[in-house]
Protein backbone atom coordinates (compact mmCIF):
# COMPACT_ATOMS: atom_id res chain seq x y z
CA UNK A 1 0.00 0.00 0.00
CA UNK A 2 2.97 2.47 0.67
CA UNK A 3 4.52 1.58 -2.49
CA UNK A 4 0.69 2.53 -4.60
CA UNK A 5 0.95 5.73 -2.79
CA UNK A 6 4.65 6.61 -3.45
CA UNK A 7 3.95 5.78 -6.84
CA UNK A 8 0.45 7.59 -6.65
CA UNK A 9 2.20 10.64 -5.10
CA UNK A 10 5.03 10.55 -7.90
CA UNK A 11 2.56 10.53 -10.70
CA UNK A 12 0.57 13.57 -8.98
CA UNK A 13 3.20 15.63 -8.82
CA UNK A 14 4.16 14.98 -12.35
CA UNK A 15 0.44 16.20 -13.66
CA UNK A 16 0.64 19.20 -11.34
CA UNK A 17 4.63 20.36 -11.80
CA UNK A 18 4.51 19.81 -15.94
CA UNK A 19 1.90 21.96 -17.62
CA UNK A 20 0.28 18.48 -18.38
CA UNK A 21 -3.23 18.91 -15.71
CA UNK A 22 -3.06 22.94 -15.91
CA UNK A 23 -3.24 22.49 -20.18
CA UNK A 24 -5.70 19.52 -19.54
CA UNK A 25 -8.22 21.18 -17.24
CA UNK A 26 -8.38 24.62 -18.94
CA UNK A 27 -9.46 23.53 -22.09
CA UNK A 28 -11.97 21.15 -20.41
CA UNK A 29 -13.02 23.93 -18.45
CA UNK A 30 -13.14 26.39 -21.50
CA UNK A 31 -15.14 24.13 -23.71
CA UNK A 32 -17.53 22.51 -21.17
CA UNK A 33 -18.55 26.55 -20.22
CA UNK A 34 -18.96 27.06 -23.76
CA UNK A 35 -21.44 23.95 -23.89
CA UNK A 36 -23.15 25.38 -20.88
CA UNK A 37 -23.59 29.14 -21.96
CA UNK A 38 -25.25 27.58 -25.26
CA UNK A 39 -27.74 25.43 -23.92
CA UNK A 40 -28.39 27.85 -21.02
CA UNK A 41 -28.95 30.36 -23.78
CA UNK A 42 -31.65 28.32 -25.32
CA UNK A 43 -33.28 27.07 -22.70
CA UNK A 44 -33.56 30.67 -22.59
CA UNK A 45 -35.12 31.35 -25.63
CA UNK A 46 -37.68 28.89 -25.11
CA UNK A 47 -38.73 29.85 -21.74
CA UNK A 48 -39.42 33.33 -23.56
CA UNK A 49 -41.50 30.94 -26.69
CA UNK A 50 -42.95 29.31 -23.72
CA UNK A 51 -44.58 32.59 -22.02
CA UNK A 52 -47.04 32.63 -25.19
CA UNK A 53 -48.41 28.76 -25.10
CA UNK A 54 -48.95 27.16 -21.67
CA UNK A 55 -48.28 23.50 -23.84
CA UNK A 56 -44.92 24.39 -23.92
CA UNK A 57 -43.90 25.37 -20.53
CA UNK A 58 -44.88 22.41 -19.11
CA UNK A 59 -42.71 20.74 -20.81
CA UNK A 60 -39.41 22.87 -20.19
CA UNK A 61 -37.62 21.09 -17.87
CA UNK A 62 -33.75 22.17 -16.86
CA UNK A 63 -32.69 18.62 -16.25
CA UNK A 64 -33.75 17.43 -20.25
CA UNK A 65 -32.94 20.89 -22.01
CA UNK A 66 -29.94 21.89 -19.65
CA UNK A 67 -28.12 18.99 -17.94
CA UNK A 68 -28.81 15.97 -20.22
CA UNK A 69 -27.10 17.73 -23.07
CA UNK A 70 -24.32 18.91 -20.95
CA UNK A 71 -23.75 15.97 -19.86
CA UNK A 72 -23.17 14.51 -23.55
CA UNK A 73 -21.20 17.24 -24.45
CA UNK A 74 -19.05 16.94 -20.90
CA UNK A 75 -18.47 13.48 -22.16
CA UNK A 76 -17.14 14.26 -25.51
CA UNK A 77 -14.57 16.61 -24.12
CA UNK A 78 -13.40 13.90 -21.87
CA UNK A 79 -13.11 11.85 -24.75
CA UNK A 80 -10.68 14.78 -26.54
CA UNK A 81 -8.58 15.31 -22.93
CA UNK A 82 -8.04 12.04 -20.90
CA UNK A 83 -6.26 10.51 -23.65
CA UNK A 84 -3.56 13.44 -23.30
CA UNK A 85 -3.59 12.48 -19.46
CA UNK A 86 -2.72 9.11 -19.48
CA UNK A 87 -0.49 8.73 -22.76
CA UNK A 88 2.68 9.36 -21.16
CA UNK A 89 2.07 6.73 -18.17
CA UNK A 90 3.56 3.59 -19.74
CA UNK A 91 5.20 4.61 -22.96
CA UNK A 92 7.58 7.39 -21.08
CA UNK A 93 8.92 4.72 -18.71
CA UNK A 94 9.42 2.26 -21.30
CA UNK A 95 11.11 5.35 -24.01
CA UNK A 96 13.43 7.12 -21.57
CA UNK A 97 14.54 3.15 -20.13
CA UNK A 98 13.46 3.73 -16.51
CA UNK A 99 10.84 0.82 -17.15
CA UNK A 100 14.66 -1.50 -16.24
CA UNK A 101 15.10 0.65 -13.08
CA UNK A 102 11.22 0.36 -11.96
CA UNK A 103 10.97 -3.20 -12.98
CA UNK A 104 14.06 -4.11 -11.06
CA UNK A 105 12.87 -3.01 -7.47
CA UNK A 106 10.38 -4.98 -5.56
CA UNK A 107 7.51 -3.34 -6.55
CA UNK A 108 4.30 -5.70 -8.41
CA UNK A 109 3.30 -4.59 -11.86
CA UNK A 110 -0.21 -4.42 -9.98
CA UNK A 111 0.83 -2.07 -7.89
CA UNK A 112 2.85 0.18 -10.75
CA UNK A 113 -0.46 0.15 -12.33
CA UNK A 114 -3.08 1.16 -9.15
CA UNK A 115 -0.70 4.25 -8.94
CA UNK A 116 -0.57 5.53 -12.32
CA UNK A 117 -3.92 4.26 -12.58
CA UNK A 118 -4.72 6.60 -9.09
CA UNK A 119 -3.14 9.59 -10.14
CA UNK A 120 -5.06 10.09 -13.33
CA UNK A 121 -8.20 9.39 -12.10
CA UNK A 122 -7.66 11.89 -9.48
CA UNK A 123 -6.99 14.56 -11.93
CA UNK A 124 -10.14 13.57 -13.69
CA UNK A 125 -12.07 13.74 -10.62
CA UNK A 126 -10.48 17.52 -10.03
CA UNK A 127 -11.33 18.53 -13.49
CA UNK A 128 -15.04 17.04 -12.98
CA UNK A 129 -15.16 19.02 -9.54
CA UNK A 130 -14.17 22.58 -11.44
CA UNK A 131 -17.12 22.29 -13.24
CA UNK A 132 -19.49 22.45 -9.69
CA UNK A 133 -20.10 26.35 -10.57
CA UNK A 134 -22.29 25.32 -13.53
CA UNK A 135 -24.89 23.32 -11.40
CA UNK A 136 -24.46 25.60 -8.71
CA UNK A 137 -25.45 28.77 -10.97
CA UNK A 138 -28.59 26.44 -12.03
CA UNK A 139 -29.52 26.54 -8.13
CA UNK A 140 -28.85 30.65 -7.84
CA UNK A 141 -30.96 31.31 -10.96
CA UNK A 142 -33.64 28.46 -10.60
CA UNK A 143 -34.44 24.90 -8.80
CA UNK A 144 -33.37 22.26 -10.68
CA UNK A 145 -33.68 18.79 -9.09
CA UNK A 146 -30.86 18.02 -7.47
CA UNK A 147 -30.94 13.46 -8.00
CA UNK A 148 -29.90 13.97 -11.93
CA UNK A 149 -26.95 16.29 -11.11
CA UNK A 150 -25.18 13.89 -8.86
CA UNK A 151 -25.99 10.90 -10.89
CA UNK A 152 -24.85 12.91 -14.48
CA UNK A 153 -21.40 13.47 -12.27
CA UNK A 154 -21.38 9.54 -11.12
CA UNK A 155 -22.04 8.85 -15.11
CA UNK A 156 -19.28 11.30 -16.20
CA UNK A 157 -16.85 10.29 -13.44
CA UNK A 158 -17.06 6.01 -13.93
CA UNK A 159 -16.97 7.14 -18.16
CA UNK A 160 -13.90 9.03 -17.63
CA UNK A 161 -12.47 6.09 -15.27
CA UNK A 162 -13.15 3.66 -17.84
CA UNK A 163 -11.09 5.93 -20.27
CA UNK A 164 -8.40 6.14 -18.58
CA UNK A 165 -7.92 2.15 -18.21
CA UNK A 166 -8.38 2.25 -21.71
CA UNK A 167 -5.42 4.83 -21.96
CA UNK A 168 -2.90 2.98 -19.56
CA UNK A 169 -3.31 -0.55 -21.37
CA UNK A 170 -2.65 1.69 -24.98
CA UNK A 171 0.71 3.35 -22.81
CA UNK A 172 1.56 0.21 -21.70
CA UNK A 173 1.43 -1.33 -25.45
CA UNK A 174 3.33 1.87 -26.56
CA UNK A 175 6.68 3.35 -26.73
CA UNK A 176 5.58 6.36 -28.31
CA UNK A 177 3.07 8.45 -26.37
CA UNK A 178 1.53 9.52 -29.93
CA UNK A 179 0.62 6.12 -30.84
CA UNK A 180 -0.69 5.04 -27.15
CA UNK A 181 -2.63 8.64 -27.76
CA UNK A 182 -4.18 8.22 -30.80
CA UNK A 183 -5.15 4.32 -30.20
CA UNK A 184 -6.98 5.47 -26.91
CA UNK A 185 -8.92 8.20 -28.71
CA UNK A 186 -9.85 5.97 -31.80
CA UNK A 187 -11.18 3.24 -28.92
CA UNK A 188 -12.57 5.43 -27.10
CA UNK A 189 -14.69 7.17 -29.52
CA UNK A 190 -15.73 3.57 -30.99
CA UNK A 191 -17.34 2.88 -27.75
CA UNK A 192 -19.04 6.18 -28.06
CA UNK A 193 -20.31 5.37 -31.49
CA UNK A 194 -20.79 1.85 -31.69
CA UNK A 195 -24.43 2.25 -30.60
CA UNK A 196 -25.69 4.19 -34.10
CA UNK A 197 -25.37 0.61 -35.63
CA UNK A 198 -28.21 -0.62 -33.59
CA UNK A 199 -31.43 0.83 -35.83
CA UNK A 200 -30.43 -1.08 -38.82
CA UNK A 201 -28.63 -4.42 -37.96
CA UNK A 202 -31.22 -5.34 -35.39
CA UNK A 203 -31.17 -9.04 -33.88
CA UNK A 204 -29.33 -10.45 -31.41
CA UNK A 205 -26.30 -8.09 -32.43
CA UNK A 206 -28.32 -5.19 -31.97
CA UNK A 207 -28.52 -5.99 -28.21
CA UNK A 208 -24.83 -6.40 -28.18
CA UNK A 209 -23.66 -3.37 -29.58
CA UNK A 210 -26.35 -1.20 -27.68
CA UNK A 211 -24.99 -2.74 -24.86
CA UNK A 212 -21.56 -1.77 -25.51
CA UNK A 213 -22.41 2.04 -26.41
CA UNK A 214 -20.99 4.30 -23.62
CA UNK A 215 -23.62 6.51 -24.87
CA UNK A 216 -26.64 4.62 -23.77
CA UNK A 217 -25.14 3.87 -20.14
CA UNK A 218 -24.69 7.29 -19.67
CA UNK A 219 -27.76 8.83 -20.84
CA UNK A 220 -29.49 7.46 -17.92
CA UNK A 221 -27.43 8.69 -15.45
CA UNK A 222 -27.78 11.81 -17.41
CA UNK A 223 -31.43 12.04 -16.74
CA UNK A 224 -31.49 10.73 -12.88
CA UNK A 225 -31.72 6.77 -13.43
CA UNK A 226 -29.15 4.99 -11.80
CA UNK A 227 -28.88 1.42 -13.36
CA UNK A 228 -26.78 -1.48 -11.59
CA UNK A 229 -26.53 -2.64 -15.42
CA UNK A 230 -25.14 1.20 -16.32
CA UNK A 231 -22.67 0.73 -13.10
CA UNK A 232 -21.58 -2.78 -13.86
CA UNK A 233 -20.82 -1.99 -17.33
CA UNK A 234 -18.06 0.60 -15.97
CA UNK A 235 -17.00 -1.20 -14.08
CA UNK A 236 -16.39 -4.14 -15.80
CA UNK A 237 -15.05 -1.99 -18.86
CA UNK A 238 -12.07 -0.25 -16.18
CA UNK A 239 -11.62 -3.76 -14.70
CA UNK A 240 -11.14 -5.57 -18.28
CA UNK A 241 -8.73 -3.03 -19.45
CA UNK A 242 -6.34 -3.00 -16.13
CA UNK A 243 -6.10 -6.67 -16.53
CA UNK A 244 -5.08 -6.48 -20.23
CA UNK A 245 -2.51 -3.61 -19.29
CA UNK A 246 -0.93 -5.90 -16.91
CA UNK A 247 -1.23 -8.80 -19.10
CA UNK A 248 0.97 -6.51 -21.34
CA UNK A 249 3.45 -5.59 -18.97
CA UNK A 250 4.54 -9.05 -18.35
CA UNK A 251 4.33 -10.40 -21.85
CA UNK A 252 6.48 -7.23 -22.96
CA UNK A 253 9.00 -9.13 -20.93
CA UNK A 254 8.72 -12.34 -22.78
CA UNK A 255 8.76 -10.34 -26.12
CA UNK A 256 11.79 -7.57 -25.72
CA UNK B 1 25.90 -15.27 -3.79
CA UNK B 2 25.20 -15.46 -7.54
CA UNK B 3 24.78 -19.18 -9.02
CA UNK B 4 23.71 -18.92 -12.99
CA UNK B 5 23.59 -22.38 -14.43
CA UNK B 6 23.50 -22.78 -18.59
CA UNK B 7 21.31 -19.56 -18.41
CA UNK B 8 20.32 -18.86 -22.25
CA UNK B 9 18.54 -16.27 -23.65
CA UNK B 10 16.83 -15.66 -27.31
CA UNK B 11 15.74 -12.11 -28.62
CA UNK B 12 13.19 -13.62 -31.84
CA UNK B 13 15.89 -16.15 -33.58
CA UNK B 14 18.76 -14.48 -32.90
CA UNK B 15 20.90 -15.69 -29.27
CA UNK B 16 21.86 -12.93 -26.79
CA UNK B 17 23.11 -15.36 -24.12
CA UNK B 18 24.02 -18.72 -24.86
CA UNK B 19 24.72 -21.69 -21.83
CA UNK B 20 25.88 -19.52 -19.32
CA UNK B 21 27.48 -20.92 -16.22
CA UNK B 22 29.20 -19.73 -13.18
CA UNK B 23 29.12 -19.14 -9.26
CA UNK B 24 30.00 -16.17 -7.68
CA UNK B 25 30.94 -16.21 -4.01
CA UNK B 26 29.72 -13.34 -1.45
CA UNK B 27 32.48 -10.32 -1.46
CA UNK B 28 33.82 -10.90 -4.61
CA UNK B 29 33.94 -7.76 -7.58
CA UNK B 30 33.38 -9.06 -10.66
CA UNK B 31 34.32 -7.78 -14.36
CA UNK B 32 31.94 -9.01 -17.23
CA UNK B 33 34.04 -8.14 -20.14
CA UNK B 34 33.51 -8.11 -23.85
CA UNK B 35 32.70 -5.99 -27.01
CA UNK B 36 29.49 -4.09 -27.52
CA UNK B 37 26.75 -6.60 -28.54
CA UNK B 38 28.44 -9.76 -26.18
CA UNK B 39 25.50 -10.24 -24.05
CA UNK B 40 26.82 -8.31 -20.96
CA UNK B 41 23.52 -6.13 -21.08
CA UNK B 42 21.60 -9.07 -21.26
CA UNK B 43 22.84 -11.53 -18.36
CA UNK B 44 22.55 -8.42 -15.94
CA UNK B 45 18.88 -7.81 -16.91
CA UNK B 46 18.37 -11.16 -16.53
CA UNK B 47 20.41 -11.50 -13.08
CA UNK B 48 18.35 -8.55 -11.83
CA UNK B 49 14.93 -10.02 -12.75
CA UNK B 50 14.30 -7.29 -15.44
CA UNK B 51 14.09 -10.15 -18.34
CA UNK B 52 12.66 -13.62 -18.11
CA UNK B 53 15.49 -16.24 -19.53
CA UNK B 54 14.48 -18.41 -22.38
CA UNK B 55 16.09 -21.34 -20.90
CA UNK B 56 18.36 -22.16 -17.53
CA UNK B 57 18.57 -20.94 -13.77
CA UNK B 58 19.77 -18.04 -11.92
CA UNK B 59 20.07 -17.42 -8.49
CA UNK B 60 21.12 -14.13 -6.66
CA UNK B 61 21.29 -14.15 -3.15
CA UNK B 62 20.09 -17.85 -2.69
CA UNK B 63 16.51 -16.77 -5.07
CA UNK B 64 15.63 -18.25 -8.18
CA UNK B 65 14.94 -14.61 -10.35
CA UNK B 66 12.36 -16.04 -12.04
CA UNK B 67 10.20 -17.51 -9.05
CA UNK B 68 11.33 -15.85 -6.29
CA UNK B 69 11.63 -12.11 -8.38
CA UNK B 70 10.68 -9.70 -5.40
CA UNK B 71 12.61 -11.40 -2.87
CA UNK B 72 15.85 -10.92 -5.28
CA UNK B 73 14.52 -7.65 -5.96
CA UNK B 74 14.96 -6.62 -2.23
CA UNK B 75 18.51 -7.79 -2.15
CA UNK B 76 19.76 -6.03 -5.47
CA UNK B 77 20.71 -2.76 -6.11
CA UNK B 78 20.95 -2.14 -10.09
CA UNK B 79 22.35 0.60 -12.06
CA UNK B 80 21.64 0.42 -15.79
CA UNK B 81 23.68 2.39 -18.40
CA UNK B 82 21.79 4.68 -19.55
CA UNK B 83 20.95 5.81 -15.97
CA UNK B 84 17.10 6.51 -16.44
CA UNK B 85 16.37 8.15 -13.74
CA UNK B 86 13.52 10.71 -13.55
CA UNK B 87 14.63 14.05 -14.32
CA UNK B 88 12.02 15.84 -13.40
CA UNK B 89 12.18 15.02 -9.35
CA UNK B 90 14.84 16.29 -7.06
CA UNK B 91 18.09 13.75 -5.98
CA UNK B 92 16.29 14.67 -2.78
CA UNK B 93 12.57 13.27 -3.64
CA UNK B 94 14.19 10.77 -5.84
CA UNK B 95 15.78 8.93 -3.24
CA UNK B 96 13.07 9.03 -1.00
CA UNK B 97 10.84 7.46 -3.68
CA UNK B 98 13.13 5.04 -4.44
CA UNK B 99 13.54 4.41 -0.72
CA UNK B 100 9.84 3.80 -0.65
CA UNK B 101 9.54 1.55 -3.48
CA UNK B 102 12.26 -0.50 -2.20
CA UNK B 103 10.23 -1.22 0.60
CA UNK B 104 12.67 0.33 3.41
CA UNK B 105 10.89 1.58 7.03
CA UNK B 106 10.25 5.04 7.33
CA UNK B 107 12.20 4.81 10.74
CA UNK B 108 15.78 5.56 9.96
CA UNK B 109 15.39 6.76 6.21
CA UNK B 110 16.22 10.05 6.36
CA UNK B 111 19.72 9.02 8.13
CA UNK B 112 20.38 6.15 5.15
CA UNK B 113 19.80 8.16 2.55
CA UNK B 114 21.80 10.95 4.10
CA UNK B 115 24.70 8.66 4.71
CA UNK B 116 24.55 7.60 1.00
CA UNK B 117 24.19 11.67 0.04
CA UNK B 118 27.34 11.87 1.93
CA UNK B 119 29.22 8.76 0.59
CA UNK B 120 28.14 9.44 -3.03
CA UNK B 121 29.14 12.86 -2.79
CA UNK B 122 25.95 13.94 -3.42
CA UNK B 123 25.68 16.33 -1.12
CA UNK B 124 25.77 20.00 -2.59
CA UNK B 125 22.99 18.75 -5.34
CA UNK B 126 20.75 17.46 -2.56
CA UNK B 127 18.38 19.71 -3.68
CA UNK B 128 18.47 20.06 -7.20
CA UNK B 129 16.81 18.67 -9.98
CA UNK B 130 17.84 15.53 -11.82
CA UNK B 131 17.83 16.73 -15.07
CA UNK B 132 19.89 19.94 -14.81
CA UNK B 133 22.66 18.09 -13.22
CA UNK B 134 25.79 16.87 -14.94
CA UNK B 135 26.59 13.47 -16.51
CA UNK B 136 29.04 12.74 -13.09
CA UNK B 137 26.29 13.72 -10.64
CA UNK B 138 23.80 11.89 -12.70
CA UNK B 139 25.94 8.87 -12.60
CA UNK B 140 26.09 9.15 -8.68
CA UNK B 141 23.22 9.63 -8.39
CA UNK B 142 22.31 6.42 -10.01
CA UNK B 143 24.49 4.60 -7.96
CA UNK B 144 22.69 6.46 -4.54
CA UNK B 145 19.60 4.91 -6.08
CA UNK B 146 21.00 1.03 -6.32
CA UNK B 147 22.74 1.39 -3.01
CA UNK B 148 19.57 2.70 -0.82
CA UNK B 149 18.58 -0.79 0.43
CA UNK B 150 22.19 -1.65 1.26
CA UNK B 151 22.06 -4.41 -0.99
CA UNK B 152 24.24 -7.55 -0.95
CA UNK B 153 24.41 -7.78 -4.25
CA UNK B 154 24.92 -4.67 -6.76
CA UNK B 155 24.97 -4.97 -10.37
CA UNK B 156 26.33 -1.80 -12.84
CA UNK B 157 25.93 -1.79 -16.14
CA UNK B 158 29.02 0.32 -17.91
CA UNK B 159 29.36 2.74 -14.78
CA UNK B 160 32.37 4.78 -16.41
CA UNK B 161 30.75 5.49 -19.89
CA UNK B 162 30.44 8.76 -21.08
CA UNK B 163 32.49 10.21 -18.02
CA UNK B 164 34.98 12.43 -18.36
CA UNK B 165 39.00 11.02 -17.19
CA UNK B 166 38.31 12.72 -13.67
CA UNK B 167 34.99 11.66 -13.34
CA UNK B 168 36.08 8.01 -14.17
CA UNK B 169 38.39 8.27 -11.46
CA UNK B 170 36.22 9.54 -8.89
CA UNK B 171 33.67 6.55 -9.72
CA UNK B 172 36.43 3.96 -9.13
CA UNK B 173 37.00 4.95 -6.51
CA UNK B 174 33.82 5.00 -5.37
CA UNK B 175 33.00 1.93 -6.43
CA UNK B 176 36.03 0.32 -4.94
CA UNK B 177 34.59 1.55 -1.51
CA UNK B 178 31.74 -0.46 -1.64
CA UNK B 179 33.61 -3.59 -2.19
CA UNK B 180 34.33 -5.57 1.25
CA UNK B 181 30.68 -7.20 2.35
CA UNK B 182 28.98 -6.73 -0.81
CA UNK B 183 28.99 -8.74 -4.49
CA UNK B 184 29.66 -6.38 -7.28
CA UNK B 185 28.85 -7.18 -10.76
CA UNK B 186 30.33 -4.82 -13.51
CA UNK B 187 30.59 -4.70 -16.95
CA UNK B 188 32.41 -2.95 -19.15
CA UNK B 189 33.73 -2.97 -22.44
CA UNK B 190 37.31 -0.80 -21.20
CA UNK B 191 39.76 -3.28 -20.01
CA UNK B 192 41.84 -1.17 -17.91
CA UNK B 193 38.95 -1.09 -15.70
CA UNK B 194 38.71 -4.60 -15.21
CA UNK B 195 42.59 -4.50 -14.16
CA UNK B 196 41.99 -1.53 -11.59
CA UNK B 197 38.82 -3.07 -10.07
CA UNK B 198 37.75 -6.43 -10.30
CA UNK B 199 39.01 -9.60 -8.44
CA UNK B 200 37.98 -11.75 -11.49
CA UNK B 201 36.89 -11.33 -14.83
CA UNK B 202 34.50 -13.38 -17.22
CA UNK B 203 35.02 -12.60 -20.90
CA UNK B 204 31.61 -13.16 -22.88
CA UNK B 205 31.36 -12.88 -26.46
CA UNK B 206 29.02 -13.67 -28.92
CA UNK B 207 26.97 -14.83 -25.58
CA UNK B 208 29.49 -17.52 -24.95
CA UNK B 209 31.66 -17.36 -22.12
CA UNK B 210 35.22 -17.91 -23.25
CA UNK B 211 37.25 -16.99 -20.38
CA UNK B 212 37.28 -16.88 -16.31
CA UNK B 213 39.64 -15.92 -13.71
CA UNK B 214 41.27 -13.36 -11.86
CA UNK B 215 43.02 -10.55 -14.34
CA UNK B 216 46.62 -11.61 -13.81
CA UNK B 217 45.39 -15.30 -14.30
CA UNK B 218 44.15 -14.24 -17.72
CA UNK B 219 47.60 -13.18 -18.92
CA UNK B 220 49.52 -16.11 -18.37
CA UNK B 221 46.48 -17.71 -19.87
CA UNK B 222 46.75 -16.22 -23.15
CA UNK B 223 50.05 -18.21 -23.57
CA UNK B 224 51.62 -14.39 -24.57
CA UNK B 225 53.09 -13.07 -20.68
CA UNK B 226 55.40 -10.91 -21.73
CA UNK B 227 58.24 -9.64 -24.12
CA UNK B 228 61.89 -7.67 -23.84
CA UNK B 229 62.76 -5.30 -26.15
CA UNK B 230 65.97 -4.18 -27.03
CA UNK B 231 67.98 -1.28 -28.36
CA UNK B 232 71.70 -1.31 -29.08
CA UNK B 233 75.20 -0.57 -31.24
CA UNK B 234 76.32 -3.38 -32.83
CA UNK B 235 75.89 -5.39 -35.66
CA UNK B 236 72.33 -7.70 -35.56
CA UNK B 237 73.59 -10.76 -36.13
CA UNK B 238 76.01 -10.49 -33.45
CA UNK B 239 73.44 -9.49 -31.05
CA UNK B 240 70.95 -12.27 -31.59
CA UNK B 241 73.68 -14.35 -31.40
CA UNK B 242 75.19 -13.33 -28.45
CA UNK B 243 70.99 -13.08 -26.82
CA UNK B 244 69.99 -16.76 -28.03
CA UNK B 245 72.44 -18.25 -25.86
CA UNK B 246 71.42 -16.71 -22.88
CA UNK B 247 69.55 -19.27 -20.14
CA UNK B 248 65.66 -18.52 -20.44
CA UNK B 249 65.24 -17.25 -23.59
CA UNK B 250 63.31 -19.02 -26.02
CA UNK B 251 63.67 -16.85 -28.91
CA UNK B 252 64.73 -13.35 -30.34
CA UNK B 253 63.56 -11.36 -33.78
CA UNK B 254 65.22 -8.43 -34.89
CA UNK B 255 62.68 -5.35 -35.37
CA UNK B 256 64.45 -2.96 -36.63
CA UNK B 257 68.08 -2.53 -37.72
CA UNK B 258 69.60 1.37 -38.78
CA UNK B 259 72.71 3.21 -38.35
CA UNK B 260 74.25 0.99 -36.22
CA UNK B 261 71.67 0.63 -33.98
CA UNK B 262 69.74 -2.75 -33.36
CA UNK B 263 66.07 -3.32 -32.16
CA UNK B 264 65.47 -6.63 -30.98
CA UNK B 265 62.27 -8.27 -29.30
CA UNK B 266 63.27 -10.96 -26.85
CA UNK B 267 60.79 -14.19 -26.09
CA UNK B 268 61.41 -14.89 -22.64
CA UNK B 269 60.31 -18.39 -21.06
CA UNK B 270 57.01 -18.62 -18.88
CA UNK B 271 57.92 -17.01 -15.92
CA UNK B 272 62.09 -16.21 -16.71
CA UNK B 273 63.42 -12.70 -16.44
CA UNK B 274 66.33 -12.89 -18.28
CA UNK B 275 67.29 -9.24 -17.97
CA UNK B 276 70.64 -9.01 -16.63
CA UNK B 277 71.67 -12.10 -17.96
CA UNK B 278 70.86 -10.37 -21.31
CA UNK B 279 72.96 -7.03 -20.28
CA UNK B 280 76.09 -9.26 -19.56
CA UNK B 281 76.12 -11.30 -22.69
CA UNK B 282 75.88 -8.07 -25.00
CA UNK B 283 78.92 -6.60 -23.13
CA UNK B 284 80.74 -9.89 -23.73
CA UNK B 285 79.80 -9.57 -27.46
CA UNK B 286 80.97 -6.25 -27.76
CA UNK B 287 77.22 -4.89 -28.65
CA UNK B 288 76.24 -1.55 -26.21
CA UNK B 289 73.25 -1.30 -24.96
CA UNK B 290 71.36 1.68 -25.17
CA UNK B 291 67.80 0.52 -24.03
CA UNK B 292 66.28 -2.54 -22.69
CA UNK B 293 62.21 -2.57 -21.65
CA UNK B 294 60.00 -5.43 -20.51
CA UNK B 295 56.46 -5.18 -21.61
CA UNK B 296 53.94 -7.52 -20.09
CA UNK B 297 51.09 -8.35 -22.32
CA UNK B 298 47.82 -6.21 -21.62
CA UNK B 299 44.73 -7.38 -21.25
CA UNK B 300 43.64 -5.60 -24.35
CA UNK B 301 46.12 -8.01 -25.95
CA UNK B 302 44.73 -11.26 -23.75
CA UNK B 303 41.32 -9.93 -24.57
CA UNK B 304 42.12 -9.74 -28.47
CA UNK B 305 43.63 -13.24 -28.38
CA UNK B 306 40.71 -14.66 -27.00
CA UNK B 307 38.31 -13.24 -29.04
CA UNK B 308 40.46 -13.77 -32.31
CA UNK B 309 41.06 -16.97 -31.39
CA UNK B 310 36.95 -17.62 -30.84
CA UNK B 311 36.08 -16.64 -33.89
CA UNK B 312 38.62 -18.76 -36.21
CA UNK B 313 36.72 -22.39 -35.51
Amino acid sequence: MKKITALYRRELSYYFQSPVAYAVTTLFLLLSGYFFYNLLGYFNLESMQAMQSPMQARMLSLTSSVLAPLFGNMSSVLLLMLPLLTMRLFSEERRSGSAELLFTYPVTDAQVILGKFLAAVTVHAVMLAMTIPFPALLYHFANPEPGPILSGYLGLFLMGVAFIAMGLFFSALSESQMVAGAMTFGCALLFLVIGWMTPFVGGASAAVLSQLSMVKHLDGMARGVIDTNDLIFYLNLTLFFLFMCARVLDSARWRS
Amino acid sequence: MIEVSSLSRRYGSRDAVVDLSFRIPAGEIVGILGPNGAGKTTTLRMLTGYLPPTSGEARVAGHDVLTDSMRVRERIGYLPESVPLYRDLTVSSYLDLVATLKGMPRAGRRERIAEIVESCGLTEVFTRRIGALSRGYRQRTGLAQALVNDPDVLFLDEPTVGLDPRQIVEIRELIRGLAGRRTIMLSTHILPEVGHLCQRVLIIHRGRLISDGPPDQLQQQSGRTSSVEIEARGAGTAATAAVSEVAGVTGVEIIEERDGVVKLRVHPAAGADPREAIAQALAAAHVSLRSMTLSTATLEDVFMQLVTREEAP
